[in-house]
């Protein structure tokens, strides 16, 4: 299935969690916040929330910043 | 000589009463000696998209502790009251911080404060626990607002962001410590040491700075003349300044000369 991901289109296997999206990606999850279509979704749900087609994905960290 | 109180923010007590950004350095390594050298222990960081292509690209957090150094997220490049709390939510989700900084801007070339849009996220972001420190416009009226809608601190600006123009609107600056109860810290504006002061000697319970540490030549020595700047204002500020004359008082006694 088709995803954006931080504005990027992505593939991921069909039914794919959020969890195995990060994993996927190689993002180390300490410290990272992630919004699906616009929801937060938690940390605690990351291995249960099942991605779907079209979904928007946004995964954000702290960076300098005055 | 009494000693001096140290700056409560939301309850938590800081011996340090600079802030510093975390943006504009060489390198996270030079920003972390910065930090050293000014003492502060609270950091602003932004909130922005992991990048993708390089996901392992060292981060902040690799250089500055955010178990020893407070960080306060930002919504700096928020134009609307809807991008700000956005970001600020994903920012608690990140780093399970309620502290943090809200600003709303207006406008790209003076990133002047859009007082109504920022006066607006700071109810809904209070309601929602968070606590927050409120970059405002130097305003008193909209700093009485934001103070009653719960605010945690109120952040005036001392001139434009990046400006380095120092505080250019003293009297207003002192009408909002007069009237504040909770800390007011001067945000945005100071170029050098000196400016830290006068706005110490305001009586302002802090400063928040980024570009005049951060585009320094030295902005590890910069970093180490503000703290010094910083302590001084405020010492100065508390030993209360003499009057000011309009012809010389001579401090060698008159009595007694040759």
């Amino acid at each position: 299935m088709r995803l954006t991901v931080n504005g990027e289109t992505r593939e991921a296997p069909d039914s794919a969690t959020l969890a195995e999206l990060l994993a996927s990606l190689g993002i180390d999850g300490r410290r990272v916040a992630v919004e699906r279509n616009r929801e937060i979704a938690p940390k605690s749900l990351w291995a249960e929330i099942a991605l779907c087609e079209g979904d928007q994905v946004e995964i954000v960290q702290f960076v300098g910043g005055g | 000589m009494e000693a001096d109180k140290p700056l409560l923010i939301a309850g938590k007590p800081y011996a340090s009463r600079l802030i510093i950004g975390t943006g504009k350095y060489k390198s996270y390594a030079e920003n972390a000696a910065a930090l050293e050298a000014s003492g502060a222990e609270i950091v602003t960081v932004a909130v922005r998209r992991v990048n993708l292509s390089d996901p392992t690209k060292e981060r902040l957090t690799d250089h500055i502790d955010p178990k020893k150094v407070t960080f306060l997220p930002n919504t700096a490049g928020c134009f609307t009251a809807d991008d700000a709390l956005r970001t600020l939510r994903l920012a608690r989700e990140a780093g399970d911080w309620k502290l943090v900084k809200l600003e709303v801007l207006a406008d790209q070339k003076t990133l002047y404060p859009d007082m109504e849009e920022t006066l607006r996220a700071a109810k809904i972001l209070v309601a929602e626990g968070f606590e927050v420190m409120v970059y405002c416009s130097d305003d008193p009226v909209y700093a009485r607002k934001l103070e009653d809608a719960g605010c945690v601190a109120i952040m005036p600006l001392g001139s434009l962001i990046g400006s380095g123009l120092g505080v250019q609107n003293p009297v207003n600056i002192r009408l909002i410590v007069e009237q504040t109860r909770v800390p007011v810290i001067v945000d945005a504006g100071v170029g050098t040491a000196s400016d830290a002061t006068v706005a110490m000697e305001l009586g302002v319970d802090g400063v928040l700075m980024n570009t005049a540490i951060a585009e320094a030549k030295d902005p590890i020595r910069m970093a180490r003349a503000m703290k010094h700047a910083i302590i001084a204002g405020r010492e100065a500020y508390l030993a209360g300044r003499m009057g000011k004359k309009k012809y010389a008082d001579p401090s060698s006694p008159l009595g007694g000369l040759i």
